[in-house]
């Protein structure tokens, strides 16, 4: 019978940590006291950066990486401070923020919404962090940004180009220094007015999932507005790989330009694909038949080599540009790592800075706080001229550029040449456009 | 007791044991300390996955342990468990009773669809046909039934969604009657600190209901006929026994126990997404299972938690890491350590987890109980050793 | 019509590389009984043979140019090939354009040699273990090969373009008798369905028509009396193991500038190639050539907007339902023996 006694022993401590938990459900963390999540006490303050390391978009990640390990080391007072030097607040010394010292963990979100959630929650339960920054997909954007808001961190979102990251699924701890499908569209259009005309039938191939039908869907609209017509839209099942299928229809459609609402791998085997097919040398209702990829990045550019080659696209951010603020970036990223920034680096260096200047400006980590002095707080000298985040959907709003393949590349970061920067009055939409209709961006949440 | 046998009870009390303590267990290094930093795994996000994937090989176990059918498409009832746990969130309110039953039921209804069709077939015929049936509900889930699924963005609950029977006061994160699953309570002692988390003990007292109920499976009758028939089916129906449906319960439980996990994965965190049912999941059902050691009661459990472990610590660990602990070295050999340990931690631990795989399937064919048993085997014998030894003795 | 010309000519193209895949998979099963799920991997490094020679071709040496800056300024250091300061210029970029086809040369031994070490030093291990060992073993080694490539060259996929006269198409429409343009196809595609009907008749014929393939066939059918005739069996099927290595590698390296190499395209075809495999019928050399058309072209049309436009997604589950229908109807698929894979 000791046996019995035994198992009745075990039932009995059950119930008593149940019972301590019903007993005490709301002492959150130790921190508790200062009202919200994760406040640091020591002498540091630590970020997550959440980028994928694995998976498909990995190298984009692992760029990601060095940018924000770079603007820890700016923060920190190590190197040559970049864009500190340039940015139009000055108040972030190169002692930390608010004195502290900034460290930071990595995390591995594999392009996965599940695995991101739980590195990012291994962050702020485990590590103590007060913001997540980085991603390089728009549904991890918008899974992680959920939790950051349950969880009550600010979240800053990387490389994501979806609406509904600040349209539908918005959310008041996340902000979003990337543009969108809107503004693709709304910086394309005027450029591919001047090069293309106002007559053209427009067929678009769009990966099968949310950021997809955003894209097509902001495209259309624009080039349509020019007087294109779209006559018609085929879903291609994401990781294809072989898009011949897809493609072969295209030659008799009719159409004389091919708009690739793909990105990554997809883009690169589909656009590489199309110019087999012999695309690019048709001539269809006295026109020369055009491929445009709204959506560019570098390495998807290396990636497609020289297909790419007079294809027009945007970006949120490059290299070439000649402000103060990018050259001091491309300097001193080009000179710890060798090679130019990508826009996904670009965009999670000025991320980090940001946070920190915000911090400084609030005079506290308090999520809330942090988001009041983001909110449409104006500033300048960080690439792209005069930006600020919109308060009521926390969009950044500021130039977009457009960009092509360039014809003669000279040597092997020169895949893409500026064609306009876009001024940021043209990009800018009501925050109740009907493309980001449905959303609601709550109150701040502080966690604790 | 409780209708085990001796060395089962034994079993199950340290499960219970190690499910209950285990926000205790796994920090054993103080938080602050840099090993702690790095190896700490008691945070009430891991440790949920450890029970809930826990679970899910638990049922997998019941499925390949004791029939040898490999499922590869076993994600998938994870996936419609969640989604489904999700919908309930949406559609009634927060609270988790009624989100997990409908994601076992449901995951239930799908496994017997699926079960009836791929159980006509045996070997790798079968496994292809689970295969199929999973990436269908992958490619659908992902891009077609977006209005059931959202998609790629994964299924959440919005402010606006009905949420018929949520009342003015109810909380805004999911529930047992009011018992709210991220609500914690902290025990700091002198450097430690452990996080008791409500959402954590519930998954684990699923862990170990679901634990026993897989005891008692595989020691009943049914539990027998169904190793019957995996040492020889042939055999089994020229004696005039119909298999047929005691594989179809074996599968359709092994489901619910999955609709189960994806019901609680929900509950802990209430979003989900398609790639939950995606190949490679299913993969990592199959490799957990391997690892930890088919048929076995424990093994699953401890698979389960050996792959989230690599997946949540060593994919956390990076070179400025390695750089802190090897610090104290010269220089040069720091260097060194860190080169060749490098490719092993951080984005390259899916490196780490397919040479482990491979070492335990290649020396391990019983996975890390075997292990286990080895080196148990090695220390009884030893002990006999003394034993007689001991015996000896007093006799000169 | 020109539609559905295009779409069956996109079918065999895709058929090709499946068709050629399982031949493999299916060769190894049909003699040494074992389910290999690193095929995929085989076929990636393949593929990663032709980057190789690529990278290999554009080894250079660096000379700095004071009259030019990099990026950040600086004089630009010029990258100039080696092979082009030997060869000469012209010679140089010949070479490097005809990157691909040349690393045929380069995979054959290299694959048949890793086939060989992988069968001698894993796979003999596990003939006497249940197929699921074997599977689990070489999926692991698929993991550790995906992740080995990932360490040396990178998650983004790679550019290894065709030779400048395979760009462009070929009118095909023209040969039928159709208005000229009406029916264009890729040269380089065409070439790769005609590398794998090449390919697919070799292997036919080196089993149908040669003594060491008698052995073989004779092997496949009953092991242990081809044994005890005092054939040592064994060599000739690892020597079979590495021929199906090497089918798999030449698949892969023919298909790069179809499809951009990248770490992962192993696991994205090891799926599909087991269910072309089992449609066709473990073990079956015929049922996997047939099945890998038939999936090929079903895909194919299965893509098609008209298609689409009635069901949906079709084109994402196609190859599973049919997977599903024939193992229903015909349980050891379309050419299986009875009685393999099914203890």
């Amino acid at each position: 019978m000791s046996k019995s006694n035994f198992s009745r022993r075990g039932v009995l401590k059950t119930g008593a940590i149940a019972g301590a938990g019903l007993a005490l459900p709301t002492y959150l963390s130790a921190a508790s006291h200062a009202g919200y999540t994760n406040a640091p006490t020591g002498s540091s303050v630590k970020f997550g950066f959440n980028v994928p390391q694995t998976g498909p978009y990995a190298e984009e990640g692992l760029d990601e990486l060095r940018a924000q390990e770079l603007a820890v080391e700016h923060l920190n007072g190590i190197g040559d401070g970049g864009m500190l030097n340039t940015f139009s607040e000055k108040n972030l010394q190169g002692d930390g923020i608010l004195g502290k010292k900034v460290e930071f963990v990595t995390g591995d979100t594999q392009t996965k919404s599940d695995v991101a959630r739980a590195s990012a929650q291994s962050m702020i339960q485990k590590d103590g962090c007060v913001m997540i920054n980085g991603g390089s997909s728009s549904g991890v954007a918008i899974a992680v940004q959920g939790l950051c808001q349950d969880a009550g961190v600010i979240f800053m979102a990387g490389l994501t180009h979806s609406n509904d990251t600040t349209g539908k699924d918005k959310k008041a701890n996340g902000f979003r220094h990337f543009f969108n499908g809107y503004m693709s569209g709304a910086a394309l259009g005027p450029v591919l007015e001047k090069e293309y005309g106002n007559e053209r039938q427009a067929y678009h191939l769009t990966a099968d999932y949310t950021w997809g039908w955003t894209q097509q869907e902001s495209i259309a609209a624009s080039t349509e507005a020019l007087g294109w017509t779209t006559t018609q839209n085929v879903l291609t099942p994401v990781g294809a790989g072989d898009f011949s299928s897809y493609i072969a229809p295209i030659l008799n459609s009719g159409a004389d330009t091919l708009i690739l609402n793909h990105y990554g791998g997809d883009m690169v085997n589909s656009l590489t694909q199309a110019i087999q097919f012999g695309l690019k040398d048709k001539q269809v209702n006295g026109k020369d038949f055009t491929i445009i990829v709204p959506l560019y990045s570098e390495l998807m550019a290396a990636g497609a080599g020289s297909n790419i080659q007079g294809v027009f696209g945007s970006m949120n951010w490059n290299w070439q540009l000649q402000d103060a603020g990018t050259k001091a970036f491309v300097k001193s990223f080009g000179e710890k790592y060798g090679f130019p920034p990508s826009n996904a680096a670009h965009t999670c260096y000025v991320q980090t800075l940001l946070y920190a200047d915000a911090v400084t400006r609030a005079g506290t980590f308090n999520p809330c706080g942090v988001a009041e002095a983001l909110e449409d707080f104006e500033f300048d000298g960080m690439g792209n001229g005069p930006t600020s985040y919109r308060g009521s959907d926390h969009q950044c709003f500021k130039d977009v550029l457009v960009m092509k393949g360039t014809d003669n590349p000279t040597n092997a970061f020169d895949t893409l040449e500026i064609v306009e920067v876009t001024p940021r009055a043209q990009v800018e939409y009501p925050v109740d456009h009907p493309m980001f209709a449905g959303g609601d961006l709550g109150t701040c949440n502080p966690g604790a | 007791m409780l209708g085990l046998n001796s060395r089962d009870f034994k079993l199950f009390i340290v499960v219970c044991l190690m499910a209950l303590a285990a926000p205790i267990l796994l920090n054993p290094f103080p938080t602050a300390s840099a090993l702690g930093e790095s190896f700490n795994a008691g945070y009430p996000a891991l440790m949920q996955r450890f029970v809930i994937f826990g679970i899910l090989v638990i049922g997998f176990n019941i499925l390949f342990g004791l029939t040898g059918y490999l499922s590869f498409g076993h994600a998938a009832f994870l996936g419609v468990g969640s989604y489904a746990a999700v919908w309930m969130f949406k559609l009634l309110s927060y609270n988790v009773v009624p989100a997990i039953i409908l994601s076992v039921i449901v995951a239930g209804l799908f496994a017997v669809v699926i079960g009836y069709v791929s159980l006509r077939r045996s070997g790798i015929y079968f496994s292809i046909l689970t295969l199929a049936f999973a990436q269908m509900s992958y490619q659908l889930a992902y891009s077609v039934f977006t209005p059931l699924t959202n998609g790629e963005t994964g299924l959440q609950v919005y402010n606006d969604d009905p949420q018929i029977l949520m009342g003015a006061n109810s909380p805004t994160s999911p529930h047992f009657f009011g018992l709210e699953m991220n609500s914690q309570y902290t025990l700091d002692i002198s450097g430690w600190s452990f996080v008791f988390q409500n959402g954590y003990y519930l998954s684990a007292i699923f862990l170990i209901l679901g634990f026993y109920l897989s005891i008692r499976i595989f020691r009943s009758p049914t539990g027998l006929m169904l190793r019957a028939i995996k040492s020889n089916q042939t055999r089994m129906s020229y004696t005039g026994i119909n298999t047929k449906p005691y594989m179809l319960a074996a599968f359709v439980i092994s489901g619910m126990y999955a609709g189960l996990a994806g019901g609680l994965l929900a509950a802990m965190d209430p979003l989900t997404g398609a790639e939950r049912m995606f190949w490679t999941a299913s993969g990592e059902i199959v490799v957990m299972a391997i690892l930890g050691g088919v048929g076995t009661l424990i093994g699953p459990v401890l698979g389960a938690g050996i792959i989230k472990y690599l997946e949540n610590i060593v994919s956390k660990i990076n070179d400025s890491i390695l750089h802190q602990w090897f610090a104290f070295m010269p220089d040069w050999l720091e260097g060194v350590l860190v080169t060749i340990i490098h490719p092993f931690i951080g984005k390259g631990w899916h490196l780490t987890l397919g040479l482990l795989f491979m070492a335990v399937v290649i020396f391990l064919p019983g996975g890390l109980v075997q292990g286990g048993q080895k080196i148990g085997g090695l220390f009884r014998r030893k002990k006999t050793d003394d034993a007689a030894d001991g015996a000896k003795t007093p006799a000169e | 019509m020109d539609a559905f010309i295009l779409q069956i000519l996109n079918g065999l193209d895709k058929g090709s590389a499946y068709a050629l895949i399982a031949l493999g998979l299916t060769l190894i099963f049909g003699t040494l009984g074992v389910v290999n799920f690193a095929h995929g991997a085989l076929f990636m490094i393949g593929a990663f043979c032709a980057v190789t020679l690529q990278k290999i071709f554009g080894i250079s040496f660096q000379t700095i140019d004071d009259t030019q800056t990099d990026f950040l300024g600086n004089p630009l250091k010029v990258d100039t090939p080696y092979i082009e300061a030997w060869f000469g210029p012209e010679m140089g970029m010949a070479i490097q354009d005809w990157s691909v086809p040349l690393a045929i040369l380069l995979v054959i031994p290299v694959m048949f040699f890793l086939g060989w070490v992988m069968e001698r030093g894993l796979i003999k291990h596990f003939y006497s273990r249940p197929h699921a060992d074997q599977i689990l073993v070489t999926f692991g080694l698929a993991i550790v090969v995906g992740e080995l490539i990932k360490a040396f060259y990178g998650a983004n996929p790679i550019q290894t373009p065709a030779p400048d006269m395979f760009l462009g198409t070929v009118d095909v429409g023209a040969w039928l008798g159709m208005d000229s343009g009406a029916v264009a196809y890729p040269k380089w595609r065409m070439v790769y369905f005609a590398f794998s009907l090449v390919t697919i008749g070799a292997v036919f014929a080196f089993l149908q028509f040669t003594t060491f393939g008698m052995v073989v066939r004779a092997g496949m059918a009953d092991r242990e009396t081809v044994g005890l005739l005092g054939i040592d069996i064994d060599k000739r099927f690892t020597f079979m193991f590495g021929l199906a290595a090497a089918v798999a590698g030449m698949a892969g390296v023919m298909y790069t500038p179809i499809l951009s190499p990248h770490y992962n395209i192993g696991m994205d075809f090891l799926v599909l190639s087991f269910v072309v495999v089992v449609v066709g019928g473990m073990g079956s050399l015929p049922g996997a050539v047939l099945a890998g058309f038939m999936l090929g072209i079903l895909q194919s049309f299965a893509s098609m907007n008209e298609v689409k436009a009635v069901i949906p997604g079709i084109d994402q589950i196609i190859i599973y339902l049919v997977a599903i229908i024939i193992l229903l109807t015909r349980p050891r698929g379309l050419m299986g023996r009875k009685g393999v894979m099914e203890e």
